[in-house]
This record gives C-alpha cells, sequence and structure tokens, in this order.
C-alpha cells in the first residue's frame, strides 16, 4: 500500500512538473500570460462600470483584482475540464494508472499559478496603501484547499460525463459564462437586490469568492460564507468522486 | 505453487454501442425512453465465451482479422477493462508496450519524456533516475534526447518508447503491433531485447498481423476469429490454418 501511495506521488509530481514546464518553456513571459487574463478582464470592467457607468465604489480596481484572480483560477480548471481523459486516451486504453490523477494535477497547477498571483494582488494592495494581513496565513491555505477540492469535484464530474455525452464541453463554456455573472465577482453583494441575496448563498462558487475578497480587501474571514464555502467544496467533491468512480470502468470501452 | 500468468475462464466482454448517447445530451434528453432502449438492445459483443491459459515465461502470440478481439483482450488483461462475465487472473505486474509516441509530450525533450513515461508505466522516480543512462544507451539518440521530441522521426520516437518499455518492472510484457517502426537494426534490437526477456522467464503476449514475427517469438498462438477462439497450439500449426482460411477467405 505504501508504494502504490508512493507511486501517486511521483506520478502527480512528474505530471506537475510537466504542466508547468510548458506553462514555462518559452519564456518567463509565460508567468505574465497566466496574470494577463485577469488583469486585462479588470480593466475591462473597471472601464465598463467605473469610467462609463460610475459605479459608486472607492478602489473599485483592487476590488476587481481581488475578486478576479480566484475567479480565474476556477474557470481555467473548469474550462479545460472537458478534455481532459480525451485528450489522454491513448495512455488511458493501455495504462491502467489512477486516471482521477489527471484532474487532480490539472487543478493543481491551476492553484500554483493562482498561488503566484497572489503577488500581483499584494502590489495592487500596496499601491491602494493597504496591506497584507495576519489572517492570510491560516486564511489562503484554507480557501486554497476549499478552493481546490470545489474545481477538483467539478473537474471529475465534467471529464467523466463527458465521454459519455460529448457535447457537455459546449454546455460547459455557457454554463460557465452564466455563472461568472452571477457570482459576485464585478460587483459586491451588498449591490445585490434584497429579494435577490438569498440566492447568492445558492451559488455554489458565490461564499468563495465573497470570502476570497474579504480576506484580501478587509483582511478577514466571514464565518457564513466561508461556512457555506466549505459545504459546497464537499458537496462537490462527493459528488465529482462518486460519478468518477462509476464511470471510470468504462473509460477504456469508450475512448 | 501458480505456474500461470494469465488465466482467462469463459471471458465474455460486451459493451453498449455508445455511439447511441455520444450523439449529445441534447438527443438523449429529448428522448430518454428511445435512448435507453437503444443502449440496452444494442450490445455489442467484443468477446464470447474466451478461456485460455499462459504459463509464466511463455510467449504467446494473438492473431486474427481486425476487429476479432485482439486489442480487447490485451484491455482485460492490462485491466484497463472489465469482462462482463468469466474471470480473469492475472499473476504478475503487466507493462503495455504503448503505440508510437502515446504518452509523450511533444514540446518535452527526450530525457524529460522518459521520466514522464516510465512513470506513467509504473516506475518511481528514483527508479527511472537509476536507470536513465542506461535508456539513453539502450535509444542510441546521442544528444537528441536533449531535443524536444517534436524533432524526432518516427523511428526515434519507437526508439525512445522501446527503451523506456524495456527498463519497466513487470513479469508480463504486452506488445500490440508496434514494432513495425525504426530501421533494421533498431528493430533488431527490439527483437533481441524481447527474446532476452523471453529467457529471463518474462511471459509475453504479442499481437501482430506479420506471421513471420509471431513464428520468429512466439511458442503458442492463439486465433481469435469473431469474437471467440477459433484456435490455440504449436505456433506453425494455428499460423498454416489460419494463412488457409485466409485464403479460402479472400
Amino acid at each position: 500500500m505504501n508504494k502504490r501511495l508512493r507511486h501517486y506521488i511521483d506520478l502527480i509530481i512528474v505530471l506537475t512538473d510537466k504542466e508547468m514546464k510548458l506553462r514555462y518553456k518559452s519564456s518567463i513571459l509565460g508567468y505574465l500570460w497566466s496574470i494577463g487574463h485577469p488583469l486585462a478582464l479588470a480593466l475591462v470592467f473597471f472601464v465598463a462600470f467605473k469610467v462609463v457607468m460610475k459605479i459608486q465604489m472607492d478602489n473599485y480596481a483592487l476590488f476587481l483584482i481581488c475578486g478576479l484572480f480566484p475567479w480565474q483560477w476556477f474557470q481555467n480548471s473548469v474550462t479545460v475540464s472537458p478534455t481532459l481523459f480525451l485528450n489522454n486516451a491513448s495512455i488511458i486504453k493501455k495504462v491502467n494508472f489512477p486516471r482521477n490523477i489527471i484532474p487532480f494535477v490539472s487543478v493543481l497547477q491551476d492553484m500554483i499559478h493562482f498561488i503566484l498571483s497572489i503577488l500581483v494582488i499584494a502590489g495592487f494592495m500596496l499601491a491602494y496603501h493597504k496591506a497584507p494581513t495576519l489572517a492570510w496565513i491560516y486564511g489562503i491555505p484554507l480557501l486554497l484547499l476549499v478552493q481546490f477540492l470545489t474545481a477538483y469535484g467539478a473537474s471529475m464530474f465534467i471529464a467523466s460525463i463527458n465521454l459519455f455525452f460529448r457535447d457537455l464541453e459546449r454546455l460547459t463554456t455557457i454554463f460557465m459564462t452564466l455563472l461568472f455573472y452571477f457570482t459576485p465577482v464585478i460587483y459586491p453583494v451588498s449591490m445585490v437586490p434584497e429579494r435577490f441575496k438569498f440566492y447568492v448563498n445558492l451559488n455554489p462558487l458565490g461564499p468563495l469568492m465573497i470570502s476570497w475578497r474579504g480576506l484580501f480587501l478587509d483582511g478577514k474571514l466571514e464565518l457564513e460564507p466561508v461556512l457555506f464555502a466549505v459545504l459546497y467544496a464537499i458537496l462537490l467533491y462527493t459528488l465529482g468522486s462518486f460519478v468518477y468512480r462509476t464511470l471510470s470502468g468504462r473509460f477504456g470501452e469508450i475512448l | 505453487m501458480n505456474e500461470n500468468a494469465i488465466v482467462f475462464e469463459k471471458v465474455s466482454k460486451s459493451y453498449p454501442l455508445y455511439h447511441h448517447i455520444i450523439g449529445g445530451i441534447k438527443r438523449f434528453i429529448f428522448n430518454i425512453p428511445g435512448a435507453l432502449k437503444a443502449i440496452k438492445s444494442s450490445r455489442y459483443d467484443a468477446l464470447r465465451d474466451i478461456s485460455f491459459e499462459i504459463k509464466k515465461g511463455e510467449t504467446v502470440g494473438v492473431i486474427g482479422r481486425n476487429g476479432a478481439g485482439k486489442s480487447t483482450t490485451l484491455g482485460l488483461i492490462a485491466g484497463v477493462m472489465k469482462c462482463t462475465s468469466g474471470s480473469i487472473t492475472v499473476n504478475g505486474r503487466v507493462a503495455p508496450l504503448l503505440e508510437l509516441g502515446a504518452g509523450f509530450n511533444h514540446e518535452l525533450t527526450g530525457r524529460e519524456n522518459i521520466i514522464l513515461n516510465a512513470v506513467l508505466l509504473g516506475l518511481n522516480i528514483s527508479e527511472v533516475k537509476e536507470r536513465m543512462t542506461s535508456i539513453i544507451a539502450f535509444s542510441e539518440l546521442g544528444d537528441f534526447i536533449d531535443q524536444p521530441i517534436r524533432v524526432y522521426s518516427s523511428g526515434m520516437l519507437a526508439r525512445l518508447g522501446f527503451s523506456v518499455a524495456a527498463h519497466l518492472n513487470y513479469e508480463i510484457l504486452l506488445v500490440d503491433e508496434v514494432l513495425g517502426v525504426g530501421d533494421q537494426q533498431f528493430q533488431k534490437k527490439c527483437y533481441d531485447k524481447i527474446l532476452e526477456s523471453k529467457q529471463a522467464g518474462m511471459t509475453i503476449v504479442f499481437v501482430s498481423h506479420s506471421m513471420p514475427e509471431i513464428e520468429k517469438v512466439c511458442g503458442r498462438v492463439i486465433w481469435i476469429e469473431n469474437h471467440t477462439v477459433k484456435q490455440i497450439g504449436e505456433t506453425k500449426q494455428v499460423i498454416d490454418a489460419y494463412i488457409k482460411a485466409q485464403e479460402n477467405h479472400g
């Protein structure tokens, strides 16, 4: 058993190393690429909502950055998930290795990019004369774990189902666009009309994104959203691994 | 003591014809009863009632026409599929010889791909590092080993793949018509290596359409026809019968 665990860990190391190398192979620009997209999005929303529509909020640019970076991690992990098993068909059909390693590594490497981008968030905070707080020390690892489980669960779910229903890929793209605007990423919860506030907690990503922004902007974690986020993480992880375990025996047939 | 490496007892494998659902969620949801009926009624028998035993240290060829069920048999041995009925016993670690470039990444160098591939196929990182020099020497790729493999020719890719396979920990090697590439000299080296593993007591299951190859390495042959075993026996005997059947057929 110990030997299997050892091999499991080695597989994760090797595959993650591969993904990191591929991302950064050409140049250090690889890093700029991965922070470039959320920064560009932040610019777009800043122009649209602050410059043009004059939203009544202080530090709106910083507000956007603090929400868009964690969102981008989730978005990347989910968007690539439909093709994860498809792209590895040749080895899945021949080699008997734990296939959930593939979504695991995919989400893991997105998480590493997000961790690196926390530097950018900290940089913006300094520019706005705010400083990281002690709560970051326990808050960041906690939310990393919560978001990892959420994204890993979603990724296993989508990657497995997409082998059987190949149009799930398109639905995922549409779904992610909807989810983005229904999640308080580019607007604060306080601006959501009272009668819709209830729905924010029904969105599996809502409480998590609120927690991240609270941690970065106000330097503290609110209990309620964190509890909801943990709950959704456990639910999505359980659902994802259940679907994966039910279907994985058939991967070799369908690919 | 168990002398058998692989035992198939009345193994059948069938699966639904997945194209009914691969068609998409939309079609499935708008026609759930029809879709479910289609899935249930349209099972495809990939293998029917197959039984055979392969002893430890044997080299056994598997022949048959395309779609007869050879690859399904290998998939069942490798454990990437489960049988629908019957029982399969496999004693020992199984290593598949992958098709050209499978599990490789074209942007990475030969050396990086060796680590990636070998770990996927069951080695630990430390074991790969110990064997790295030997793997590179076997591949005869020289300075190319530190080039991204997108610049490799197909022959060079085959060498890289085979060199990794030759250094894995396994007792049972599965070869699925992959040796048709590479130059003559390297092909010979591959065969030598296969013969060497054979002498070292490895069990080898060898799928091929090339009868001379089968005759060269296999002691026994399983002929699969129409999803079931047509004949098992001495290489020469089975191959002669097979060739005769082909001639009559076409």
